[in-house]
């Protein structure tokens, strides 16, 4: 009895309080820039990887915690390394964009898995994941499905090549 | 007389030539090769499993080509398709000449990996690509031939799991014999020249 009038008297204060702090300072997803995004779709129903190049214009490390799709049934946050000759994937909490800094979810190291589709994803396809942040604010973002064998995200989205990648000609 | 005093040096020359010649397509001669050399370090390719048309197949069904074998799973989003679609761009940089090389996919995950799933996998990153799958025992025996590794890590809630596996790329020359590493890191050009190296000798056919 007592508790619950307590909580109905601070709760509009706690929510005032709430949308001021809101209003002082925009959230995560709002300086968050998304480029070169896509999917490298594979045959059937195995699951594939979402690449994405983040860019955080403001002053506070932003922390992107996973994604969703309604068209992925199952979106989970991973890391591949490859130390001492063996290829291991993991799960990963978050990945840090630093403040006034960027960062790539590529190939052979932070990627989106994505399982289990509603409905066959075909290359040229463009699929929406809501990148979820920090502080719950989200962004909708478009990512063009590439084929098994793209190496990122077209000519379209020019990217720099990777480390070990493609290189233009020939020996 | 005096035609006989150059006539034989000359013919000494012809001679030197030819053993040159010769020399240079003779097994033993080291190739110039860029990549970790594992020439007489790695045993021959012998295996016996399964390919993604179903068929029995062994190591000697690949004799006559140069064979590029690396290990990995179709349940693996990010480093397989990697691996193989830089391996498609390797295999399109040799032009025709890649049609005297295969990929051999080898599945670490016999759970999942059937044939018919390798076979649209291994299509969808290059028509010289072959998916081969088989017991835990035969892809054991196989990969602990080239000290290669895989565990299958613990399942999730749903029942899904990863496979760690290693990430090197041995290749073979067209008579089976282990000639290079290829590691993650190593270039793409130093596998595009030494697979025209393996390409240009060695045609048994």
């Amino acid at each position: 009895m007592k508790s619950s009038r307590i909580k109905s008297a601070t709760l509009p204060l706690l929510l005032a309080g709430l949308l001021l702090a809101g209003s002082a300072r925009a959230t995560d997803a709002e300086h968050i820039r998304a480029s070169h995004a896509w999917i490298r779709v594979l045959p059937g129903a195995l699951p594939a990887g979402a690449y994405v190049t983040l860019e955080n214009d403001g002053d506070r490390p932003v922390a992107l915690r996973g994604a969703s799709s309604s068209v992925y049934a199952e979106v989970m946050l991973h890391r591949s390394s490859r130390e001492g000759g063996v290829s291991r994937m993991a799960m990963v909490d978050a990945l840090n964009v630093p403040a006034h800094g960027k960062a790539e979810l590529a190939p052979a190291g932070y990627h989106l898995m994505l399982m289990r589709a509603r409905a066959p994803v075909k290359v040229g396809d463009t699929v929406t994941l809501t990148l979820q942040f920090g502080d719950g604010s989200t962004l909708a973002t478009d990512f063009i499905a590439r084929p098994a064998n793209a190496m990122d995200a077209g000519d379209e989205h020019a990217m720099p090549s990777m480390d070990h990648g493609a290189m233009p000609h020939g020996h | 007389m005096k035609p006989r005093h150059w006539l034989r040096p000359a013919l000494l020359l012809l001679l030197l030539a030819t053993g040159v010649l010769l020399g240079g397509c003779h097994r033993g001669e080291p190739l110039p090769l860029r990549l970790t050399n594992i020439s007489g370090h790695m045993p021959d390719l012998d295996f016996k499993l399964t390919d993604d048309n179903g068929k029995a197949v062994t190591g000697a069904d690949y004799h006559g080509k140069v064979v590029l074998l690396y290990f990995g799973y179709t349940h693996c989003p990010d480093v397989c398709p990697l691996t193989l679609a830089q391996l498609h761009v390797v295999m399109q940089r040799l032009g025709p000449l890649a049609d005297g090389a295969r990929i051999l996919f080898v599945s670490v995950d016999p759970a999942r990996d059937t044939p018919a799933i390798m076979h649209g996998y291994v299509n969808a990153f290059d028509k010289r690509a072959v998916g081969l799958v088989g017991d835990a025992r035969s892809v054991e025996a196989l990969s602990k031939r080239y000290r290669s590794a895989f565990t299958r890590e613990p399942s999730a809630a749903d029942g899904s799991y990863e496979v760690s596996h290693s990430s090197a790329i041995y290749v073979f020359d067209r008579d089976g014999r282990a000639r290079v590493l290829a590691t993650p890191s190593a270039s793409q050009d130093d596998l595009v020249h030494d697979l025209h190296l393996l390409l240009d000798t060695g045609a048994t056919s």
